[in-house]
Parts: structure tokens; C-alpha cells; sequence
């Protein structure tokens, strides 16, 4: 049913540090690599080492520029589904298809009931869903479903394909619907943030912002300035090395 | 928003097959056209014909055609399940109201009741077009009180000026079937005159910042995009107009919607039949041609909040 369940206590998702993230696109790749064999599988890939390479990602890496001259900072942004608390893919459906889980918050799609009409990537702001043109139906995150519940991995890796490869530590999985959660506190440390709010579709996922720039030196031990080294080895060098400098320098 | 072929011509036509099978009965249940048998076949036929056509090409764009049925499922919520079991209901209404008309020749008693059942369900489906459109808060220019309106009014021109041509062509054209047809060409300036107003001068309210949560950090622009070719939402969504262009589509719509229909029918209803069939005829051409301009700018000019995160300026 399309109709969204009461909401739950649990809701599992992703907090990405904006801080960390290194740009590596690795859980990008690492997704692909896991969904194009899971829930979803395949994800299409259409002339992937050609000049036209397309297909199905659940995850985007963009990079943007926040603020102006010396002060603007690069920020690697992955972008994947939120897991809305409302989202508007699954009530625009009109198959019933999409769906969001009451026991943990997870939005899926039934590849058996999709008819593929694409109305749920036009509800998304997010550009979490990509059509899949070979099945003929939408795909997006499932929060790797088959990997978080699957009891034949070993527990710690049962966490989303990106989480598990993420070789910042950049990504952190867990239940934002529990205060008490280590990403839940992670968030409220760092003050995680919802994406475009103002569109009220109250995403799980949060984003943490770029810690703010060091202004002032740390207390390592090194002197504020350090005096120039070239003058004094010259010197020090004596006579002959001067000699062979402007023997070498002709 | 990419302007796919099918949605458009699916709309266009299914609006002026709404709009026509609405008028038909309307004026059939106030006798302002008699219950000939003919012209019911006729009228109740050309509406049918291009309500058929427009809702079968709205299955050309899906993945799985063959699973459509699965649509009339989720009218709790969705708007597009609630159009497909709208349009589908009003089959019903149609099947028995041809059959008053066309069989029976008349529409009176319970024959006026389907004809009224049926004129409220073309109206009401039309009204879920537009919802379908109006309730996608990712699209500004979409989300936008005159969006059903439009729908609305398009379906009520284009369907009234081939009403008006039957009409002509069956000699029951009057002072009220000429208005009828009339009135929605300056509705339809109206309504797209405040559409455009609106769309220029509110910006949607999400911004690259809050698209990224990096609020307080300074403007923010793209660097790096995140492939090298355009990805699917990129194709689907990322359609851009320049906006010179818009403007003269707008235009040659207005002259199109506005300006030739409604000089036609002023200046060639009251002449003689060789004459008045003629105008009647380009009047509806011009107009049809106009909700296709007209459809075609509502998905090229509409942004999509998404494409903030590939670079857009504003959504």
C-alpha cells in the first residue's frame, strides 16, 4: 500500500560527515557492486568503458564549493535515498509498489507491481530514484535490506554496502528514531542536518557539516615563525661549496 | 521537466475529449442541442475516440504496460491511481448516455441523470490530471494554485471549439454554443497569464545551500559533478529552456489560445454555414495546437528541485 504506515519507532539510516568525506566515490562503487548482486539485482550498466557509460547508482558523489576566496571549503556530498518519514515517492505511487516499512523505516520499491511510469522520481527532491531501462521499473537504496538482517555475514558487517567500505569513516549506520543511538547523539554533537527542509518530506538521513576551519596553530611545540634555512646552509657551506653552487648553477 | 511526447499528447487530447463529452451532455440535458441521433454519435463518438487515444498513449511511456490495471489500486493516496479509476468510471456514465441519445434519441429522466453523472466525472477526472501535476511540491512552477485551473480551462477550449464546430456542421449553433466556446479563450489568457506571473516571481523555496546542509558556510556551487555523462535524473529532469524562447512560445500561444479562435468565432459564426464551418474548424485547429505549445512549455519551463544538486541556480 501506498498509504504510509503509522509512524515507527525505529527508523534506520544514514548520517554522512561532510567533514570527512574524501570525494573517493568507494561507496559509490562498493553499492553498485553489492546491489547490482542483491535486492535490486541487476543494476543496469550500459557501455561502462565506452564515452557514453549509464546504468543505475544508488549513490552520487558531487562535489561543491561552500563559501568565497580563501575561506570556501571543497565539500564531497554523497547523495542517496533519505528514507523520509513522509516521503511523497511511495503516496504518489499509484500501484502500491512503492512502500515504506513500519518496523524500520526502510522506503522500498516491489519490482513485481512497479508499471515503471516514473512519477516517484519526479516526488523525490532528492534524486535518490533511477529508472531502470532494461526491467522496465524505478530502483533505488534499500539501505542494503539483504545485508543489515542478513545473519549469514559476520555481525559487523551487517551494516550498507557504503558504510561497511567508507575508507574515511565518513558514513555511520544506525536508528535515528533512538535518542540514545551513537548516531543519534553523533547527530546531535555535530549538528546534523536535514536536507531541504522547507519541503517538509522529513528525512531520516542527516548530513554533518564541515567542522570549522583551524584559524590558530596548536600548541605542538614549533615556534610561531620559522627562520629561513638558505642564507645560513650557504654559509654554513663555506667557500668551496659556494664555488661548486656557481660552478653547477652556470 | 523533460517534455515526453506521450504525456503530452495523452493530456492534450484526453482534455479535449473530457471537455467535449462534458459539453455534449450538459447542453443535452438543457435542450440546448436537440437529442438528434446523429449528432450524438458524432459528438459522444469524437470524445470517446480522443479520450481512448490519449489515455492508451499514456501507457506508451510505462515500463510495464501489461501491469496498468495495478494503477486503480492506490486512490487512497495517489492521484494518478485516482485519475486512471476516474477515467475509467466514466465509461459508464458515457455507454449509458450514447445509449439514451443515440438509441433512445432522448435524455430525458434517468438519461439526463447519466448525461449529468457523466458531465461531473469528465470534470472531476480532468481536476486529477491537474492534482497529479499540482501536488509535486519538488517542482515549483508546478506546485502552484493556477496548475488545475489551467488543465481545467484547456480541456473546457479545446473540447468547446470542436463541440462548436459539430455544432456548425449540424446547424445547432446559437448565441449560447458560441459563448460557451468563447468564454475559455479569455479564461484560459487569465489563468496562464497568472501561471506565468507566479512562476517568475516566486522562487521555490529550496536553495543549494539547504539542499546540502551547508547553510552559513557561504554561497554554494557546484564543482564537480557526479559522472560524466548525464545520468537518468539528469535526462528526466534536468530539460532547460532558454528563456527567450519560452517567451516567444508563450506568445505564439497566446495568439493561438486567445486572439484567432476568438476573432474566428466572432467574425465567422453569424455568416453563412461555407463560411462559419471553416472558421469553426481553424478555431479548433488553432486552439489544439495551442495546448500542445501550451503543455509543451507547462514540463519545459517547470524546474525540478533536484537539479540544484547538479548546479541549477534556483528550482
Amino acid at each position: 500500500m501506498t498509504t504510509l504506515p503509522p509512524p515507527g519507532r525505529k527508523k534506520l539510516g544514514l548520517v554522512i560527515d561532510l567533514d570527512t568525506c574524501v570525494g573517493c566515490h568507494a561507496c559509490a562503487t562498493n553499492c553498485k557492486e553489492w546491489n547490482t548482486g542483491g535486492h535490486s539485482a541487476p543494476l543496469p550498466d550500459h557501455d561502462p568503458y565506452g564515452a557514453d557509460p549509464n546504468g543505475v547508482w544508488f549513490n552520487r558523489i558531487h562535489t561543491f564549493e561552500a563559501g568565497e576566496g580563501t575561506s570556501s571549503r571543497t565539500v564531497h556530498f554523497p547523495r542517496s535515498c533519505l528514507h523520509c518519514e513522509t516521503p511523497a515517492c511511495v503516496t504518489v505511487c499509484p500501484t502500491g509498489a512503492s512502500y515504506k516499512r513500519e518496523e524500520d523505516g526502510i522506503v522500498l520499491v516491489n519490482e513485481d507491481a512497479c508499471i515503471g511510469c516514473k512519477l516517484c522520481s519526479w516526488a523525490c527532491p532528492y534524486g535518490a530514484r533511477e529508472y531502470d531501462t532494461d526491467a522496465g521499473v524505478m530502483k533505488k537504496c534499500t539501505l542494503c535490506i539483504d545485508r543489515i538482517y542478513n545473519e549469514n555475514l559476520p555481525e559487523a558487517e551487517r551494516v550498507p554496502a557504503c558504510v561497511a567500505t567508507c575508507p574515511a569513516s565518513a558514513r555511520h549506520f544506525g536508528d535515528l528514531g533512538d535518542p540514545d543511538s551513537d548516531i543519534s547523539k553523533l547527530v546531535a554533537a555535530r549538528d546534523g542536518r536535514e536536507l531541504m527542509p522547507e519541503l517538509n518530506y522529513k528525512p531520516v538521513n542527516r548530513y554533518l557539516p564541515p567542522r570549522p576551519p583551524k584559524k590558530e596553530t596548536g600548541s605542538t611545540g614549533a615556534g610561531a615563525r620559522l627562520d629561513p634555512v638558505t642564507a645560513q646552509s650557504a654559509e654554513g657551506g663555506g667557500r668551496f661549496l659556494r664555488w661548486v653552487d656557481r660552478v653547477l648553477s652556470r | 521537466m523533460h517534455p515526453a511526447y506521450s504525456v503530452i499528447f495523452f493530456t492534450t487530447a484526453s482534455g479535449a475529449g473530457y471537455g467535449l463529452l462534458a459539453l455534449m451532455a450538459i447542453f443535452g440535458i438543457l435542450d440546448g442541442v436537440p437529442a438528434d441521433p446523429w449528432f450524438g454519435a458524432i459528438g459522444l463518438g469524437l470524445g470517446t475516440a480522443l479520450v481512448t487515444g490519449g489515455l492508451l498513449s499514456s501507457t506508451f511511456h510505462l515500463g510495464h504496460p501489461e501491469r496498468a490495471w495495478r494503477a486503480y489500486t492506490q486512490w487512497k493516496s495517489s492521484w494518478l491511481s485516482r485519475e486512471g479509476v476516474l477515467a475509467t468510471a466514466t465509461y459508464v456514465p458515457l455507454a449509458l448516455t450514447a445509449w439514451g441519445w443515440i438509441v433512445e434519441g432522448s435524455l430525458d429522466g434517468a438519461f439526463g441523470f447519466f448525461a449529468a453523472f457523466l458531465a461531473i466525472l469528465c470534470i472531476l477526472t480532468v481536476h486529477a490530471t491537474g492534482m497529479i501535476y499540482a501536488t509535486l511540491r519538488t517542482i515549483h512552477a508546478w506546485h502552484n494554485r493556477m496548475t488545475v485551473p489551467g488543465y481545467l480551462c484547456f480541456a473546457w477550449l479545446t473540447g468547446g471549439m470542436w463541440f462548436q464546430v459539430l455544432c456548425q456542421i449540424f446547424g445547432y449553433q446559437s448565441v449560447w454554443t458560441a459563448t460557451i466556446c468563447m468564454a475559455p479563450t479569455v479564461a484560459v489568457w487569465l489563468v496562464k497569464r497568472k501561471y506565468w506571473g507566479s512562476i517568475e516571481r516566486t522562487p521555490g523555496p529550496v536553495t543549494r545551500e539547504s539542499a546540502t546542509g551547508l547553510e552559513g558556510m557561504g554561497p554554494v556551487r557546484l564543482l564537480d559533478p557526479p559522472t560524466t555523462t548525464e545520468n537518468f535524473v539528469q535526462r528526466e529532469m534536468g530539460y532547460h529552456i532558454a528563456r527567450k524562447h519560452a517567451l516567444s512560445l508563450r506568445r505564439i500561444a497566446w495568439f493561438t489560445y486567445f486572439l484567432i479562435p476568438f476573432a474566428l468565432i466572432v467574425s465567422t459564426t453569424e455568416l453563412d454555414p461555407w463560411i462559419a464551418i471553416p472558421g469553426a474548424v481553424l478555431a479548433a485547429i488553432s486552439v489544439s495546437v495551442s495546448a500542445v505549445i501550451e503543455r509543451w512549455l507547462f514540463f519545459a519551463e517547470a524546474k525540478h528541485a533536484v537539479m540544484l544538486y547538479y548546479g541549477a541556480e534556483a528550482a
